[in-house]
């Protein structure tokens, strides 16, 4: 199987915490890789705690054997460290389709797109999400943190 | 070799045992949202606790795994700063020790961060992003409390007297800091003090609160001489393995 179709395959798995947005989306997976007939697929965290990142390899592990390619590894990186940057046009306006805020320096409600909001808490119900809420439409959202 | 794992081993026992005080606010918060930070940070803490401890498990032998570490050694064994095992008491104090931890912290990770020892700066550099938030989150509170009501003023004034003694400990370099410095492995502790007090004096001042004068300095965790918490802290954390040897998940 070409690295191209490989990379259709895990672009068919969601993340955990966020499922309408798929692990590559996210750009959880960095880099693959064929060495000596080896697929190597590179991940690395969003945060360092992420507790999704068992679930993740898991995931990749039955779609690659799923589709017949059995002889593969999985290796985690840190470096660079994971960036919200990565994410696309289209992730974050599918991020903004659930009522996530996606990661911006002046955050927008995602209802009514009003920038009067007040910080709730830094810290909302993933790591990667702080809670806000809207001034003008009284709406509680989440927001994706710009890190 | 065994220099490399000590030193990596004191910043995992730093996060390690600081993350289980934090977790054990999980359902007992003030409110929803601080239940959430609290356990949140934790979390990015136990993140951080794991980082280091592979690494510093991948040093001493190909055998050894970071929960070996995490549930296996002795109190004495533990390497962590004083100030990390000290219990939540109540909210302010929790945040004062949070606040205190976070400001050295976010400063001594940007130095490990331009490490010779790659994974090392890969684990800082990583981890500095998620301390930028609890730096924000704990100077917020520092600053709400003391420049709140008169009663959150006078409690926030004592939970700083009582924790001051345990933050020179942060700026002490013992001989395997001193080995790694000169390696550019480690980070310079001394030179970072000047930079942390005028930033906590920066905090402190908007905050109406004062460092105390004349406080008596308690240090000894890295060498595992430890304040009387410590122990009971672990009996909780490595009940299970104590109890269960090499039970999983």
């Amino acid at each position: 199987m070409n690295i191209y179709k490989i990379w259709d395959v895990l672009e068919g798995i969601p993340d955990p915490e966020i499922p309408n947005i798929s692990i590559v989306e996210m750009g959880i997976v960095r880099k693959l890789k064929f060495n000596d007939g080896i697929l190597n697929v590179t991940i690395t965290p969003t945060y360092s705690g992420c507790p999704a990142m068992s679930v993740i390899k898991s995931e990749i592990k039955k779609h690659l054997i799923k589709e017949g390619v059995n002889d593969f590894e999985i290796n985690t990186s840190l470096f660079p460290p994971w960036t919200t940057g990565w994410l696309s046009e289209k992730t974050k306006s599918k991020l903004k389709s659930i009522g996530i805020a996606p990661p911006k320096k002046q955050i927008e409600c995602p209802y009514c797109n009003s920038n009067k909001i007040q910080l709730v808490s830094e810290f909302g119900s993933t790591l990667c999400k702080s809670y806000h809420k809207c001034i003008h439409c009284m709406e509680i959202f989440e927001n994706f943190k710009c890190i | 070799m065994d220099y490399l794992f000590k030193y990596v081993l004191v910043l995992a026992d730093d996060a390690l045992i600081l993350a289980q005080r934090l977790s054990e606010w999980a359902f007992r918060a003030p409110f929803l949202e601080e239940d959430i930070a609290l356990s949140n940070i934790s979390l990015d803490l136990f993140g951080r606790a794991t980082l280091f401890l592979k690494y510093a498990a991948s040093i001493k032998s190909d055998t050894l795994e970071a929960d070996d570490l995490a549930f296996k050694r002795h109190e004495r064994e533990y390497v962590n700063h004083l100030l990390c095992e000290q219990p939540n008491g109540h909210f302010g104090d929790t945040i004062v020790r949070q606040y205190l931890f976070d400001s050295f912290y976010s400063l001594f990770l940007y130095e490990l961060s331009l490490s010779k020892d790659k994974q090392l700066a890969d684990i800082a550099s990583k981890s500095i992003k998620e301390v930028a938030y609890h730096l924000r989150h704990s100077s917020k509170w520092i600053i709400r409390l003391g420049d709140g009501t008169d009663e959150s003023n006078k409690k926030i004034q004592k939970s700083i007297d009582n924790f001051w003694m345990y933050t020179d400990e942060f700026f002490m370099m013992d001989k395997i800091d001193e080995i790694m410095y000169k390696k550019h492995i480690g980070v310079n502790r001394i030179a970072l003090k000047s930079i942390w007090l005028k930033q906590i004096n920066n905090v402190f001042s908007e905050a109406k609160v004062k460092i105390p004068s004349e406080t008596h300095m308690l240090s000894g965790g890295k060498k595992g001489l430890h304040t009387e918490h410590l122990g009971h802290l672990l009996a909780e954390m490595q009940y299970l393995q104590r109890a269960f040897p090499g039970a999983k998940w």
